[in-house]
């Protein structure tokens, strides 16, 4: 089965090399696709790990992508076109965000993008979207702590697209201080799926039973569906992308 | 007496036949151009949105800068040409869409200009209403290339279902007509960039 996955990722990378301005999706399936080797393994994981517990969770899709080149592209029209590409967030309710990095090089700078779908810029307007490239990716981007900054950004659209905060909350609140950062991610883990329980009693729901939030099942690496245990590699448990649309809406900035 | 009726069922068949294909073909040309229709005030509508940005940036960057008075008149004045075009579907030929280009290449020219000014005004560039405006604008900028790329599929669709023989004969009775295409790299492609 490996043999068979790497094969097809080299066959995918001779058919798209150089002829292609836009990468395709790695195989298997991944939320995450850092195609620079921006972060560490340890880190790329967590961060797969959070992004995939929110779609499954709320079926909203965050991704992240590192590419090496822009191929001439403005940010925020090679975000767009990858997006709308890759189809990110399901079909029909457009809830894709796409974080589009482009890693600085020694000649050149380094590139931030947002790509909101159609269905977020309600929650996410472009105006919102610059405060978090301005706020939260590009200082810690200066001081090279990627990880640190793409953490912080998906948080904000987490919470943002899952309704804890509205636009206008986020931009009233200006640099609370760092202490809430620590506990954004846990309060997220742990509050995030029975406030979607609750306030969305209509959602496919087709997780786990009762009114544990599949996100501990999740947690074991067993149950209904998603099995996070093994994210790292081998069978993915992220189905993919959903066929979301992006009308250009999001920021854009540099470092 | 037999033939008679193997006659008639032949040319009721090859009636029915040809009243289906009618019938498709019609329908098809019309959800096509429903859908270029929609694309079209897609495209309309970031025009506008752009428009309605432009007071507030305007008076935003008045309150700082002031003495640059000419380039703000510039962006009003382009502003106002651009709000007086509006063109329906049925008058999108050619010439008008060529000329809607101009008019909002204009406007985009005067606002990159506005833009560039604000980097000589370091309390401008730090002022949080500004920084908003910008993003906006910078992100309407976006959806009209993507707008205007998706009527370009659109329209490239619907012009090669109704020039197709026979369809194009359809066509030609009922008054469909070929809508033309935006030009890339006219000026709206080129969003104002903004570097922090």
């Amino acid at each position: 089965m490996k043999y068979l996955y790497s094969l097809f990722a080299v066959l995918i990378f001779f058919l798209t090399a150089g002829a292609q301005d836009f990468p395709e999706p790695m195989i298997p399936r991944q939320i995450v696709n850092d195609f620079t080797g921006l972060f560490t393994s340890q880190q790329k994981n967590a961060l797969e790990q959070k992004l995939r517990n929110f779609n499954d969770t709320s079926s909203t899709q965050i991704a992240v992508v590192t590419v090496p080149s822009l191929q001439g592209y403005d940010p925020n029209d090679y975000a767009q076109r990858l997006a709308e590409k890759w189809g990110i967030g399901q079909k029909g309710k457009d809830n894709g965000i796409l974080i589009l990095v482009k890693p600085k090089t020694q000649r050149e700078k380094g590139q931030v993008a947002i790509a909101v779908g159609y269905g977020l810029e309600g929650v996410v307007p472009d105006a919102i979207a610059s405060r978090i490239v301005r706020n939260e990716i590009i200082p810690e981007f200066q001081q090279a702590n990627y990880y640190a900054g793409i953490d912080k950004a998906t948080n904000v659209l987490m919470q943002l697209s899952g309704g804890e905060f509205t636009a206008e909350q986020y931009a009233n609140k200006d640099r609370e201080g760092a202490g809430t950062l620590i506990f954004l991610p846990l309060l997220i883990i742990f509050l995030l799926p029975l406030l979607f329980r609750r306030r969305r009693g209509y959602t496919t729901g087709s997780h786990g039973s009762g009114g544990v939030p599949p996100i501990f099942f999740g947690g074991l690496g067993r149950g209904g569906g998603s099995s996070f245990g093994s994210f790292s590699g081998g069978g993915g448990s992220f189905g993919g992308f959903g066929g979301g649309s992006f009308g250009g809406g999001g920021a854009s900035g540099s470092w | 007496m037999k033939k008679g009726y193997i006659v008639l069922i032949v040319i009721a068949i090859i009636v029915l036949g040809i009243f289906f294909w009618f019938k498709g073909s019609y329908n098809g040309m019309v959800n096509m151009r429903e859908e270029v229709a929609a694309q079209w005030s897609n495209v309309e509508n970031q025009y506008q949105r752009r428009l309605d940005l432009i007071p507030n940036l305007v008076n935003t960057v008045k309150g700082y800068a002031s003495h640059e008075e000419n380039t703000l008149t510039d962006v009003v004045n382009a502003r106002a040409k651009a709000t007086q075009m509006q063109i329906n579907l049925d008058q999108l030929d050619e010439a008008s869409i060529k000329k809607l280009n101009n008019v909002q290449g204009e406007l985009s020219s005067a606002l990159s200009r506005l833009l560039a000014i604000s980097e000589n005004y370091p309390d401008l560039k730090a002022n949080q209403n500004f920084l908003d405006l910008q993003a906006q604008l910078e992100g309407t900028e976006n959806r009209i290339a993507v707008e205007r790329r998706k009527f370009n599929d659109v329209a490239r669709s619907y012009n090669a279902y109704i020039q197709q023989f026979p369809k194009n004969i359809l066509a030609g009775m009922f008054g469909f007509t070929p809508k033309p295409y935006f030009e890339a790299n006219a000026g709206a492609e080129n969003a104002p960039k903004v570097e922090f």
